[in-house]
């Protein structure tokens, strides 16, 4: 038990640091890196509460697919790589106030509601039990989603092919 | 484990993304903002699964790592198309409609 909150409280501040580093640095390619720790601690917050099947979609998903996709868009776009060059706009303070205020407002909302409620893990979540809720109970909603990744990817090649 | 631990992570994960929003200028930042409010929602998705013993949670998430990867493809697509055409992915430039 005090093994897991050590885990989680070392992975957390990992996470933390990485998500302030994404909106904070001056430098495109590192965001990009920043972020593959901030995703990669969230997998390992999904295997500590044994859901594991996720946390490895999470891996090859995000990590592998999607901050390959943003590296190509950071090329292709010819970011400013110079660190004199801000990539900041002039909302800097009123954007820092904005956030502080919700997560103030969320933190106290949640330690209100779920103070006292605990997470027992006793066994992961085998992936056959995924499985058989997506094709059966979520069938509809998992065909959808196959229609719209087709969407997307057509959409992709019209929208960015020269003509 | 506490299922608050999970949930104030979360929302601290959300609004880092919401000041990433307001705050880039470069369109890939932005969507690299978003990407790390959907993975705040991920971790609240996933947290109350566990929580309530049950595999909606896992399923849920998968929903909403596809619908992000969709998002992303298009998303960069437009940035590109806004590149070639600006020859900037600055999004203050992006001011036509302002009139």
């Amino acid at each position: 038990m005090i093994a897991e909150n050590v885990a989680f409280g070392i992975i957390a501040a990992a996470m933390a640091l990485g998500a302030i580093g994404v909106v904070r640095t001056k430098n495109v390619v590192h965001a990009a890196l920043y972020l593959v720790v901030v995703l990669a601690g969230g997998a390992a917050q999904f295997i500590l509460l044994g859901q594991e099947f996720v946390a490895w979609v999470q891996v090859l998903v995000y990590i592998g697919a999607v901050i390959v996709l943003f590296l190509f868009g950071i090329m292709l776009t010819r970011a400013p790589m110079h660190p004199k060059d801000s990539l900041d706009n002039d909302l800097r303070w009123p954007a820092a106030v904005t956030s502080v205020f919700l997560v103030g407002i969320l933190v106290a909302l949640l330690v209100h509601t779920f103070h006292a409620d605990k997470v027992d893990v006793t066994a992961p979540v085998r992936t056959g039990q995924i499985t058989s809720s997506i094709f059966t109970t979520y069938i509809v909603p998992f065909e959808v989603v196959g229609v719209l990744l087709l969407g997307a990817l057509i959409g992709a090649v019209v929208l960015a092919r020269k003509d | 484990m506490l299922l608050n631990q999970f949930l104030i992570l979360a929302a601290f994960l959300f609004c880092t993304g919401v000041y990433g929003v307001l705050v880039r200028k470069h369109a890939v930042l932005v969507l690299m903002s978003i990407e790390l409010m959907l993975a705040g929602v991920n971790i609240n998705l996933v947290a109350f699964g566990a929580f309530h013993n049950s595999n909606i949670g896992q399923v849920f998430a998968l929903f909403v790592l596809t619908i992000a990867a969709a998002e992303v493809g298009i998303g960069l697509a437009i940035v590109l198309l806004i590149y070639r055409n600006l020859h900037s992915a600055d999004l203050d430039d992006v001011d036509t409609l302002k009139g």
